[in-house]
C-alpha cells in the first residue's frame, strides 16, 4: 500500500495519460518545483540586492520572463514576480532573499503549492494552446521569454516561452484545476497525436 | 469578442477583464464631519449616463491590476485605458 504521507504532485495520477501522448506534443509534469511570490518597487533599494542573489535583474518588461541557468523569474505584475527555482531549495532561497531585502519594503512568500508546472513540447505544442488561448504565440508576437497570464480552456493559466520556435512551453496551473487541465490537454491533443 | 487594452499586458479578450464601478470617486476627506445625506451620497450614488462614463476594471485573469477606463455605455465601446493615478483622457464623443 502506498505510503499516505508521501507527497503526491497534483498531476501524478496523470502521468501515465500524459507520457502517452507521443508524435508532435509531449508533456511532463516538472513536479514540486520551488515557487516564490516576490512583491517590490523595481525602482526601490531593494531590487539591486534582491537581483545579486538571483544572478539576473527582475524583468521589467510587461509580460516577459528571464532565467539565470538556476532561477526563473517571471513578471506577474509592475511590483510582482514569480520565481521558479528547483525543488526543495525554498528554505535557502528565501532566507537568501529576506536577507537581501533587509528592513526595505518588500515581501516573498511561499507559493510552491499554488500552481503545478507542465513542460509541454513538441512541434504540435502552439497548434494545441491555440485550441484553447487566445494569445497569439507565434514566435513573432512571443518571443522567446515571453511570459502570458491568460485563460487556457477557461483556467487561469501561466505560459512561459522556451525557445524561439513556438515548441517548447513551461505551463504553470493551479494545483486545483491540474487534473481539469491534464485531461483537457489529453483530449486536445488526439488529433495532433499519432495513434499508440 | 471585444478586445480590452490592459495598460500593462496589451490587448487581451473581454472575459479576463471585471468590472469595478465608477471611477475617481474619492474617500471623504473629513469622513468625521458627513451628514447621513452626504454619505448616502458617497455610498450609493454613482452617474449613469448615457455616453462615456469613466470605470474602474481590473484585468483578473492576467497581471491582476487595476487600472481606469473610459466606456461608452450605450454601446459597450472602451474609447480609453489609463493607469491607476494618470488624469482622465480627454475622448471625441
Amino acid at each position: 500500500m502506498a505510503d499516505p504521507r508521501a507527497r503526491r504532485s497534483p498531476l501524478a495520477g496523470w502521468a501515465p495519460q500524459l507520457q502517452a501522448l507521443n508524435g508532435a506534443i509531449r508533456a511532463q509534469e516538472l513536479p514540486f518545483l520551488t515557487q516564490l511570490n516576490l512583491r517590490l518597487d523595481s525602482g526601490g533599494p531593494a531590487a539591486d540586492p534582491v537581483a545579486k542573489v538571483l544572478g539576473v535583474s527582475l524583468p521589467t518588461v510587461p509580460c516577459t520572463s528571464v532565467g539565470s541557468g538556476v532561477y526563473e523569474v517571471l513578471w506577474l505584475g509592475p511590483d510582482e514576480w514569480l520565481i521558479l527555482a528547483p525543488a526543495g531549495s525554498a528554505p535557502e532561497l528565501m532566507i537568501a532573499l529576506r536577507e537581501a531585502i533587509g528592513s526595505e519594503h518588500a515581501a516573498v512568500t511561499d507559493v510552491s503549492a499554488q500552481r503545478t508546472t507542465v513542460q509541454l513540447s513538441g512541434p504540435g505544442a502552439r497548434e494545441l494552446l491555440a485550441k484553447g488561448c487566445a494569445i497569439d504565440l507565434h514566435p513573432a508576437a512571443s518571443p522567446e521569454g515571453s511570459c502570458v497570464q491568460t485563460l487556457l480552456a477557461q483556467t487561469g493559466i501561466i505560459i512561459v516561452v522556451r525557445d524561439g520556435t513556438a515548441t517548447d512551453f513551461l505551463l504553470l496551473v493551479r494545483s486545483s484545476f491540474a487534473e481539469y487541465f491534464a485531461a483537457w490537454l489529453v483530449d486536445a491533443s488526439v488529433e495532433l497525436t499519432e495513434p499508440a | 469578442m471585444q478586445l480590452i487594452r490592459c495598460p500593462w499586458c496589451g490587448s487581451r479578450e473581454e472575459v479576463e477583464f471585471h468590472y469595478g464601478g465608477q471611477a475617481h470617486v474619492s474617500y471623504p476627506e473629513n469622513p468625521a464631519e458627513l451628514s447621513d445625506a452626504e454619505w448616502a451620497r458617497y455610498v450609493f450614488f454613482r452617474a449613469n449616463p448615457r455616453g462615456p462614463l469613466a470605470e474602474r476594471w481590473v484585468h483578473a485573469a492576467g497581471c491582476r491590476r487595476w487600472f481606469n477606463a473610459v466606456r461608452d455605455t450605450s454601446t459597450h465601446e472602451l474609447l480609453a485605458v489609463y493607469r491607476i493615478g494618470e488624469p482622465q483622457p480627454e475622448v471625441a464623443r
